[in-house]
């Protein structure tokens, strides 16, 4: 396992009394973003995101199947990630632990609650076939918050399929209906300071972690505490407003790289 | 529609356009990841691999430790997106089979006295899969090791050949291996030729195979010859004297 | 000194015969060549050749001082680590205090940085620091950052030169492990300075007259200079 010395913790800590960050960034500033859709040729979209250090890439994979019982007309979708040791000295190889659950299901519920997905679009034979949405995230390197660079990944990836209708013989290819995505921004709690898109250092000894996801209307879509320290209720306030302002930044970034 | 399919044709031109002993494009970077104390991303015809090296450590759990030499743990993975229809996440019997052949082929070449105790983890993740993967996975393997500083004999590179509608053809291309009558992944010490992993499928006469292994291993020098130039690459700025 | 080329070697580059050279260190003999064992520097001294990994993680050599971080407190001892493949272990009579049995969490705990000193490397890589030496301590305040090992001893310095250049215009105190920790304390924009003036060091290290180039830079940085 990977060890911090505590005089790293105590330095952060002095510095953030002092309104500052250890790599000179703003409360709530993000470090440089990149985002490459459509780099796996197998699958039917793609993206890779890279925020600060931190590097993501997720696929989605289209299969025609079942809907479920309760919902005939319907496509289906789901999310899993992986936390590969390739990305960290910590991460180890087996099934998924939480953290890569916890990730997996956030990422998830920020694109199906907010029906970026238009299943009813993809159904094919009302109760028999539907289309099935496959997300899957692979951290290559991790350097802090995974959260929002995953979320990031799966949105540009979704935003750029191509649902495969010539490969099952169902018609010409289509691009994947979608509704405007809620962007996520994730931020942490140490010592009463409260800071966005968290570096590698600052997740280490954060106490409390927030992700909002926000619209274009500036409405919030999904929200997720994570970590076992507490939030004011002003500093959920602030949190949310810093994460509707940034949102609006990652989604133009966002819809440019995807070339909207 | 196998029928119909000419892997081949008269002149020797293949599917892709190759002719019988031209290798895929391949593109080859050291050194491509923070967290991981060596690393390589490579691309090759349309496969695309990161292998990444952390270590060498202290090999946990304890009994794995050896108490005379480190033990090199090579995990090949291939990501659920990497292939036509999505592959369920996790090891199957196949990325376990593969992940042994390449972990013996490293520990030929490692020089693995210096680490009792410790174990050198190679992580290698298929992100697109296009026939050769293993090859590939190996190749990217050996570049990251190199660049992780850890102390080798050699740098292990791999290449396949195959058999084609009768002829002996270089690096299978994803319909050749589909559709081939053979498959012949090899792996070498490129210093001395000698072999670290070799296996084979289908059917070749003696001849045959003796033609696809020469083939296979040439391919082997040429790659070689790439990753040599990947890690020269990333330190040659460092090369100049001001 | 002249136009001198410092070469990057890669494993089982050829580099000489072992007839006429000897095999330093990063280097091993077979069929009667000498061959490079890691990526690194070559360099030919007093007949030998010996190559200088370029990355890896710290090896150990007796005598070393290093900056450990405190990873266990066991019964009467600590399991520190000191970025070498190997945790290296730290005995109760190895430390200036008078430590009781199961007591050692009152005196040094999971996250404590400590200025140590290799005492033992044997057969099987198990390691044994010391902290009884005058200089060495429990670290208090500042900030530890990590470099390249072999980058170490660059940024010291002939004699140190470098290494009190930086210290003299930021007016910090330094430490520069030889496992690649740097221990820094001092005013924040100093701090900043000596950071960002290593990472420089680290990625120029082999330019010749760096030291210079460094004397410039800080120069223009610092607000007064003694």
């Amino acid at each position: 396992m990977t060890i911090t010395a505590t005089i790293k913790q105590d330095y952060l800590v002095k510095l953030a009394q002092k309104g500052k960050r250890a790599d000179g960034r703003a409360f709530d500033e993000y470090r440089n973003i990149k985002i490459e859709p459509g780099i796996i040729s197998k699958a039917e979209g793609s993206a890779r995101v890279t925020l600060g250090n931190t590097q993501v890439i997720a696929g989605i994979k289209m299969d025609v199947g079942e809907p479920y019982p309760d919902s005939p007309d319907s496509g289906v979708m789901s999310t899993a990630a992986e936390l590969i040791p390739l990305a960290s000295p910590d991460f180890e190889a087996g099934p998924p632990r939480e953290n890569a659950i916890e990730l997996a299901r956030v990422v998830d519920r920020g694109i199906r609650e907010s029906g970026v997905i238009d299943v009813e679009k993809l159904c094919i034979e009302p109760g028999e076939k539907v289309w099935i949405v496959f997300i899957d995230i692979h951290i290559i390197d991790y350097d802090g918050n995974l959260f929002d660079a995953a979320s990031l990944a799966a949105l540009a990836a979704l935003l750029t399929t191509k649902v495969p209708a010539e490969r099952f013989e169902l018609g010409e290819d289509y691009p994947l209906p979608l509704r405007e995505p809620p962007i996520s921004c994730t931020s942490v709690k140490f010592n009463g300071v409260v800071v966005m898109d968290p570096s590698l250092d600052e997740e280490d000894i954060a106490e409390a972690r927030l992700t909002v996801a926000t619209d274009t209307n500036g409405d919030i879509r999904a929200m997720q505490k994570g970590l076992n320290g507490s939030f004011t209720k002003e500093e959920i306030q602030k949190v949310i407003k810093a994460s509707t302002d940034n949102g609006k930044k990652l989604r133009e970034q966002l819809n440019r790289n995807i070339g909207k | 529609m196998k029928s119909d399919i000419k892997l081949i044709d008269g002149s020797g031109k293949r599917l892709d356009g190759r002719t019988p002993d031209e290798l895929r494009k391949i593109k080859i970077e050291a050194g491509v990841l923070h967290r991981a104390e060596g690393s390589c991303y490579l691309e090759w015809g349309n496969n695309k691999v990161i292998a990444a090296v952390y270590g060498p450590r202290e090999a946990i759990p304890r009994h794995t430790q050896n108490p005379l030499r480190a033990i090199v743990n090579a995990r090949y993975n291939m990501a659920a997106f990497s292939v036509d229809d999505r592959k369920r996440p996790g090891p199957d019997r196949r990325s376990r089979e593969i992940s042994k052949v390449i972990s013996e082929a490293l520990e030929k070449v490692v020089i693995m006295e210096q680490f009792p105790r410790a174990s050198i983890d190679v992580n290698i993740e298929v992100l697109d899969a296009e026939a050769g993967t293993r090859c590939a996975g190996l190749t990217a393997a050996g570049v990251a090791l190199a660049d992780a500083g850890i102390p080798m004999i050699d740098i292990p590179v791999a290449c396949a050949a195959g058999k084609i509608e009768g002829q002996i053809v270089l690096d299978l291309g994803k319909e050749e291996d589909n559709f081939g009558a053979a498959d012949l992944p090899v792996a070498i010490s490129p210093r001395t030729g000698e072999i670290l992993l070799l296996q084979m499928d289908g059917h070749l006469t003696l001849d045959e195979f003796n033609k696809a292994l020469d083939l296979a291993i040439s391919g082997c020098y040429t790659v070689s010859e790439l990753q040599k130039k990947a890690l020269l690459n990333k330190y040659e700025s460092i090369m100049e004297v001001k | 000194m002249g136009t001198e080329r410092r070469e990057i070697v890669i494993p089982s580059q050829i580099l000489g015969d072992a007839a006429k050279f000897k095999a330093g260190r990063g280097t091993f003999v077979e069929g009667g060549n000498i061959y490079a064992e890691r990526l690194g520097i070559v360099t030919r001294q007093g007949g030998y050749i010996n190559v200088t990994a370029v990355k890896g993680r710290y090896d150990p050599i007796e005598g070393d001082f290093v900056i450990g971080i405190v990873e266990e407190p066991m019964a009467s001892s600590w399991l520190v680590n000191i970025n070498a493949p190997y945790p290296a272990l730290l005995h109760v009579n190895e430390v200036p205090w008078d430590v009781e049995f199961g007591e050692t969490e009152r005196y040094l705990n999971h996250g404590d940085s400590i200025m140590a000193k290799v005492l033992q490397v044997d057969a099987e890589k198990k390691l044994q620091i010391t902290l009884k030496d005058r200089n060495l301590y429990k670290i208090k305040g500042g900030l530890i950052i990590d470099v390249e090992p072999s980058k170490v001893p660059r940024i010291i310095g002939k004699k140190g030169s470098m290494i009190s250049l930086v210290k003299k215009y930021t007016r910090c105190r330094i430490f520069v492990g030889q496992n690649g920790r740097i221990w820094i304390d001092g005013d924040e924009e100093g701090i900043a300075t000596v950071i960002q003036t290593i990472k420089k060091i680290e990625e120029e290290s082999l330019t010749y007259g760096l030291t210079n180039q460094i004397e410039t830079l800080l120069k223009k940085d610092a607000k007064d200079v003694h």
